[in-house]
């Protein structure tokens, strides 16, 4: 299979971007290079309001009030766990580069959108829940009307995904690796620099 | 400055988007600034799934049946839900109540002689009080009625063999069986506000329906705080009759001391009224022209039904009257003060004086006013403003040119009066004629606040003009009253473009007889949100009149964007006396479908009225004129 060949899939899209991306300065580089759900765990005060939101997301009216009647109701898709003693952490699909599910699938309902982003088909799903099965995060819900799973799809008609938006410590960003690793290591740098002086 | 029209998402009134347009020049954050900076709120106190009674919690109860499905406890969605739905009744009868009693106490200390600055202004209302209480009147001395009936008022407070007498003799005989049929008679006004506190404790009650009729008792006790409120002012600061006014802040003074009372108890406005034109001549040796005394929010409805005292601007704009530059102080009593004003004034250089023992602000200046040397607090107050004015003297202000004239002070007392100019033997027959011939469809009642969630007075302004084209007669109150004045619906001129023809032709006829040359005004201004009340009296006359009870009458009620816990508790009572009544946000308690049902439907069966939940104000006209409608019909009219 010759390399250009190989760029016709969703998945080998992406590394086609990342090619290009390559030869572009740092600012360009993060307007192509896909976002991730990033959580600051430390910012969660386990309001649960990104929980909300995300079903209400995901809601045929989209308004809370209306989301509320609806049958069957929206799922949530994202879930905040705690950890004793005090730790809350939201948990929610990380779309996987390498992601178990899409291996896993024995209908081939799981793939790689353009965006980056793991999603199921539907149509596609029997229900089998191997999928849940193999997710190291536990984060494939079962719909128990439609007999189908679902996940994160990281609201793909919004902008920011509607937990990022709604979260009101800023726990949860929509970011680059990039960005969000150069921020990491600022912060890193700045201890350490305080560790000399100190 | 003009107007900006990016602000019409916040505000209809012109005066209040010049002023937004002024803080966001300035840097100045705003309720519309906080508003933002919270969203998105939190879905689950605003679907009232939220519990925090106990130290084991916050519980929250997930909306979509997922887990969490019911508190640590135990407790279901629905028992949350109507648990908190008592407390905010509660908290709204206790403020209610709490300006009556202050009232009540105010009135014992001018029959003691310890309230100089006080007097009796309407001996004919103090008479008819005390009748309806069976307090002997004869040919005792005004002073001994008048402590009897400051003593039956602090009476109806604690729990006692006989019923709440502010409730239980101020509504129609039939309403009283009915109430009593559900066990909603209250025996004492605070006693049912404690009785809410035990019975929403950690594990007290867990019956949606039992928590539900406690919180019908509780709001039938607010009616009676509402009233003995009203009964009360009417008689230490007279019964309101007709009087002349403007709204907004164009009736701000760039070159006069601009004092604004502001809350809602006019036991302490009604002195700073008193004393300034006694203060001008502080004033004019300050430099200015004299004392200009202004109203926001209920206790501005005060004074402007029984003074004329114009109202500057109401509810969720308070904050724009100090951006104005020219506001020097806001005198406050309680209840719907924003604490912000205090932030806002200090950089507007402008002063809030506190007044009340239990309504401090950090940053405020706190002058404790006595009814003992009410006068003497009242002119301190005033001498702060001229402090003030002193310092802005000669620097540019923003006055925005905006102000409408209101024709207001349409107590009970002062409509029969109008009416009996009509026909003077039977002053409801031409009323009652009117509803029964269709020239009046029905009536709405409009109460309640401005909620930032609303481009400030849309509800109010869109529904008014429906039903008013539909010849529904259209009476306010509160800050309700409020939106509907500062757009021109309390102004005589309007009548021609806002009434249908039945309402207009019986508003000239009513406005002729009492020789004012042409129509009362489109909307009756009834006064502050303790004058509902007089609402109720109004619907109680009407209903004994046709001899049928309240739920019977083609009459509704609107908070249309309401805000406080205060108009919970008065849509409690709007229901509990059979009104169909609506509210305009959303109350926290979808979380319940049960309880949403109970109030919106099945309370139907227990008191005839229900409530009508509906965020666009043009369907919700839609559906108070059906229901004004439905009653028409069950009248056989």
């Amino acid at each position: 299979m010759s390399a250009e060949k190989a760029w016709d899939s969703d998945t080998v899209c992406r590394h086609q971007g990342r090619w290009i991306i390559a030869q572009l300065n740092i600012k360009e580089y993060a307007m192509y290079e896909p976002k991730e759900i990033f959580v600051n765990t430390s910012r969660c005060t386990a309001c649960k309001t990104c929980e909300i939101s995300c079903a209400v997301a995901h809601s045929r009216s989209g308004d809370l009030y209306g989301a509320l009647s609806e049958k069957p109701a929206p799922k949530r898709r994202l879930y905040v766990e705690w950890v004793s003693p005090d730790e809350n952490v939201p948990i929610l699909c990380r779309h996987c580069e390498d992601a178990p599910c899409m291996h896993a699938c024995i209908s081939g309902a799981i793939s790689r959108n353009k965006e980056s982003v793991v999603i199921t088909d539907s149509d596609k799903c029997i229900g089998c829940w191997t999928c849940v099965m193999v997710c190291p995060y536990g984060v494939i819900g079962r719909h128990l009307e439609t007999h189908k799973s679902y996940r994160c799809d990281r609201c793909p008609d919004r902008e920011t995904p509607a937990c990022v938006s709604s979260c009101p410590t800023k726990a949860l960003v929509y970011r680059t690796v990039e960005t969000f690793s150069k921020d990491v290591r600022r912060d890193a740098a700045s201890k350490i620099l305080a560790g000399e002086g100190g | 400055m003009s107007a900006d029209k990016s602000f019409e998402s916040k505000s209809l009134d012109p005066a209040v988007r010049q002023m937004i347009a002024k803080a966001r020049d300035k840097g100045i954050t705003t309720v519309w600034d906080r508003y933002e900076a919270m969203n998105p709120q939190c879905g689950y106190g605003d679907t009232g799934l939220c519990c925090r009674h106990c130290l084991q919690g916050p519980c929250r109860i997930n909306p979509f049946g997922d887990e969490p499905k019911m508190g640590i406890c135990g407790a279901t969605a629905d028992v949350m839900v109507a648990r908190w739905l008592d407390r905010a009744i509660a908290a709204g009868t206790a403020a209610h109540s709490g300006h009556a009693k202050h009232l009540a106490h105010t009135m014992m200390k001018m029959t003691k002689g310890q309230a100089p600055d006080y007097s009796i202004k309407d001996v004919a209302k103090l008479k008819s009080v005390a009748v309806r209480l069976g307090i002997p009147v004869g040919t005792r001395s005004d002073m001994e009625i008048a402590r009897d009936v400051a003593v039956a008022a602090l009476a109806d407070f604690a729990e006692k063999e006989t019923p709440v007498q502010w409730a239980a003799t101020v509504v129609t005989e039939g309403r009283v069986k009915a109430l009593a049929a559900i066990g909603a008679i209250p025996k004492g006004i605070d006693h049912e506000v404690s009785e809410i506190m035990h019975r929403t404790l950690y594990g007290v009650d867990a019956d949606a329906v039992n928590l539900l009729i406690a919180g019908i008792r509780c709001g039938v006790a607010d009616l009676a705080g509402c009233y003995m409120g009203t009964d009360l002012a009417d008689i230490l600061f007279g019964t309101p009759a007709p009087v002349v006014s403007k709204a907004n802040m164009g009736t701000l003074k760039a070159d006069m001391v601009n004092i604004a009372a502001h809350g809602h108890n006019p036991v302490l406005s009604e002195m700073i009224v008193s004393v300034a034109e006694e203060m001008k001549q502080e004033a004019v040796a300050a430099g200015a022209k004299g004392v200009n005394v202004v109203g926001i929010c209920c206790t501005g409805n005060e004074l402007l039904e029984r003074h004329a005292i114009p109202s500057c601007t109401h509810s969720v704009s308070q904050e724009m009257a100090l951006l104005t530059g020219a506001l020097d102080a806001i005198v406050v009593d309680y209840q719907c003060i924003m604490p912000s004003l205090v932030t806002v004034a200090e950089c507007m250089g402008s002063k809030i004086i506190t007044t009340m023992d239990i309504c401090k602000i950090t940053g405020a200046k706190h002058i404790e006013f006595t009814e003992e040397a009410a006068g003497e607090k009242a002119k301190e107050a005033i001498r702060a403003a001229i402090e003030v004015f002193k310092k802005r003297k000669g620097q540019p202000v923003d006055i925005p040119d905006v102000e409408s004239v209101v024709v207001a002070g349409f107590s009970t007392e002062s409509i029969v009066a109008a009416l009996a100019k009509v026909d003077a033997k039977d002053p409801l027959k031409p009323l009652v004629d009117n509803i029964k011939n269709g020239n009046i469809r029905g009536v709405c009642l409009f109460a309640g606040c401005n909620n930032v969630r609303v481009p400030q007075d849309r509800n109010f302004k869109i529904m008014a003009e429906k039903l008013l084209r539909e010849n529904v007669l259209v009476v306010a109150t509160g800050c309700g009253a409020g939106a509907l004045m500062r757009h021109g619906f309390m102004d005589p001129a309007n009548v021609g473009s806002l009434c249908g023809d039945g309402l207009k032709a019986v508003l000239t006829a009513i406005g002729e007889a009492n020789g004012l040359g042409g129509p009362l005004p489109p909307v009756l201004h009834l006064g502050s949100c303790v004058d509902n009340s007089r609402a109720v009296a109004i619907v109680v006359a009407l209903a004994n009149y046709l001899g049928v009870d309240t739920d019977k009458l083609p009459v509704v009620a609107s908070a249309s964007e309401a805000v406080s816990e205060k108009a919970v508790s008065i849509g409690v009572y709007a229901v509990a006396a059979g009104l169909p009544t609506h509210v305009g946000v959303m109350l926290p308690v979808l979380g319940s479908p049960a309880v949403t049902e109970i109030l919106t439907d099945k309370v139907r069966g227990l008191t005839g009225g229900y409530f009508i939940v509906d965020l666009d104000p043009e369907t919700a006209a839609d559906k108070l004129l059906a229901a004004i409608d439905e009653r028409r019909k069950g009248l056989g009219l």
